[in-house]
């Protein structure tokens, strides 16, 4: 898990797999913004960045909703595909032996990005989403019980919120939420008060997809296993910007998805401390997942691959795993660099704008910004980018209690990632002033 | 309240963005945000509580949030007065304000049938545009030129046609 910082080293393993693309190249003038972040490379490795949107260049700003893949990834999974697929797992031919090398190679990847040296604490998923739900189905209902509690927060996904509901419908254990303060961060006395009840999980978003708010996890988790309670921290945001180490965090799962961090969709990952994988029984049955199987029953497989029934999305892990890679090589330093100093653009500008009001702190938090502006619904304001060629996000980023926490029904979002350049925060302000006369104004 | 414009740098002039931006609005843009459209935004028409409603509805758009509560106060056979409370967008509400306007007097039948034909206009049946049955609501034609927002147009028409349907014209439960 060694930080790259080298960019020359990172630009070569850039090169490295495909050509690069002219056409990427546009942004060459501001290439050098900041020591060796070749950004005219990078963009060039996403052939998605140099295609135009109404006749505009695309500003892709919905990467919290999901982020682009580079060439890297791209070519990997078709090679793959032309030339490695077979079933996993199974066959003793040569083609099966080189799909589980890559199938298990991308393992050993994502977990290296989850900073865990164990990869069978590594379960692929069909996302965060899935990652929870595993969760929530076999720890859940073989631990939980009428009467027992979960401290969730109020800033969670959906994702980490619903699959708890359905847990409570099943086993009549109570849901417990810690406040939000009004600038966006958790209420950590109220969350105090809840261990007080002596919760058997907290389970808390790593990162606030609409706030861009940085949870103090390590702390989360501390009092947690003070209290008595085991943690899940919901990475989705959180993994395409940050090296994870789970040891550092602490925590007992962590979920996380390839889309968002320059992978295929319909894959993720769930972490979870090898103990605990051990004991809990099977989230679904099907192949793969046994060891002998009898009529009336069957034994399971080790772990992780109890948790894998049926045959998994072998190209889409593999893209995962490749993605870690491109991740790893890049360096979480770079990009975190990177990011930040478009974080401070993006404040320095937005702040400017009269009638704009962003949410979320200014401090510990990453470059998502959701913002009203004046009485532009958020729905008008996308669709008045969209033909700038900007892809922002409007709407309550399946955070509807969150909305409902601020008085508000929606936000614009727009998120940045490390491919993301200075130009676009200009094209971005610059569609908001064409909203502002499109609408004759703001009130 | 309209205030001064934003001190972006295509506003004032400054120089962050040299020839890179067409600062034109494009045409599509303009036929979708009409002043019509915006003063109903602003200026909701029969927006608030309906007493006496013999009919109301609340509906919403689980993808983007916006809610419109119907209501109408139907009488002898035929529409007496319509409201709605809510919140959206402004093509939403926009939408919502005029069918308020548009259906009083109405029998249901004929609301209904007002519904389908502006429908079809957001559909892009630019045949309707000389209905003037549809009034004001011509004015939304232009969302046919953005399909993902005509569920935004229809959200409040949605609620009419289902009150509409299976009550009986003269009235009842809705």
């Amino acid at each position: 898990m060694a930080e790259m910082t080298d960019a020359k080293h990172a630009t070569g393993v850039l090169a490295s797999e495909g050509p690069s693309e002219a056409a990427g190249r546009r942004d060459a003038g501001e290439a050098s913004e900041e020591g060796g972040w070749d950004l005219a490379a990078i963009r060039a490795q996403f052939p998605i960045l140099s295609r135009e949107v109404n006749g505009h260049p695309l500003a892709y700003l919905d990467n919290a909703a999901s982020s682009q893949q580079p060439l890297r990834v791209l070519n990997r999974v078709e090679r793959y595909l032309r030339e490695e697929h077979a079933n996993v797992h199974r066959g003793v031919h040569q083609l099966s032996a080189e799909a589980t090398e890559a199938y298990e190679g991308a393992r050993r990847s994502v977990a290296a990005h989850a900073g865990t040296r164990d990869p069978a604490e590594i379960v692929f998923t069909r996302g965060t989403t899935e990652a929870v739900n595993l969760v929530a189905s076999s720890w859940g209902d073989a631990s939980m019980g009428a009467g027992d509690e979960i401290v969730l927060t109020k800033m969670e996904h959906h994702s980490n919120l619903v699959p708890w509901q359905l847990l409570a419908g099943r086993t009549g254990c109570k849901l417990r939420f810690v406040d939000v303060t009004p600038e966006g961060t958790l209420d950590l006395d109220d969350y105090d008060r809840l261990l007080e009840g002596r919760p058997r999980l907290v389970a808390c978003t790593h990162v606030s997809n609409s706030l861009g708010t940085v949870n103090p996890v390590r702390e989360i988790v501390d009092r947690a296993h003070a209290a008595g309670a085991l943690t899940l921290i919901d990475g989705a945001q959180a993994a395409p910007h940050m090296l994870t180490d789970v040891a550092k965090l602490g925590c007992d799962f962590y979920a996380f998805s390839s889309h968002k961090m320059c992978g295929p969709t319909g894959v993720g990952a769930l972490w979870a401390r090898r103990e605990l994988l051990e004991e809990m029984p099977p989230y679904q049955g099907g192949g793969e997942m046994i060891s002998d199987v009898k009529l009336e029953r069957s034994s399971w497989a080790k772990v992780p691959h109890k948790f894998e029934a049926g045959t998994p999305n072998i190209s889409g892990v593999v893209g995962f795993g490749e993605a870690a890679r491109f991740l790893a090589d890049l360096g979480s330093e770079a990009i975190a660099s990177h990011e930040r100093a478009l974080k401070r653009a993006v404040f320095e500008r937005l702040d400017e704008i009269e009638g704009l009001r962003l949410y979320g702190p200014r401090e510990g938090r990453t470059a998502v910004f959701s913002f009203t502006y004046g009485d532009i619904h958020p729905h008008d304001l996308s669709t008045i980018l969209d033909q700038r060629g900007i892809a922002i996000r409007a709407g309550h980023h399946c955070n509807q209690p969150l909305m409902d926490h601020f008085g508000i029904s929606s936000t614009a979002r727009a998120s940045f990632y490390f491919y993301n350049s200075p130009r676009e925060i200009d094209v971005l302000c610059d569609g908001l002033a064409m909203a502002f006369e499109v609408f004759g104004g703001i009130a | 309240m309209i205030e001064p414009r934003p001190k972006t740098p295509s506003s004032s002039g400054h120089s962050a963005t040299p020839g890179t931006i067409d600062r034109e609005i494009p045409s599509s843009l303009n036929q979708l945000y009409q002043e019509v459209i915006l003063d109903h935004y602003r200026k909701p028409r029969n927006k608030g509580q309906l007493d006496g409603a013999t009919h109301a509805i609340t509906m919403n758009n689980p993808l983007c949030g916006d809610v419109i509560e119907l209501m109408l106060r139907v009488e002898g056979g035929s529409i007496a007065e319509a409201r709605f409370l809510g919140r959206g967008c402004s093509i939403s509400l926009a939408s919502a304000s005029m069918l308020t306007g548009r259906v009083r007097g109405k029998s249901l039948e004929q609301a209904l049938e007002l519904s389908r034909k502006f429908t079809h206009l957001l559909h892009g049946d630019g045949a309707l545009l000389s209905d003037d049955d549809l009034g004001d609501l011509r004015t939304l034609a232009g969302v046919s030129k953005f399909p993902v927002r005509i569920k935004c147009a229809l959200l409040a028409w949605n609620c009419l046609e289902e009150l509409g349907d299976g009550t009986d014209p003269d009235g009842g439960s809705g």
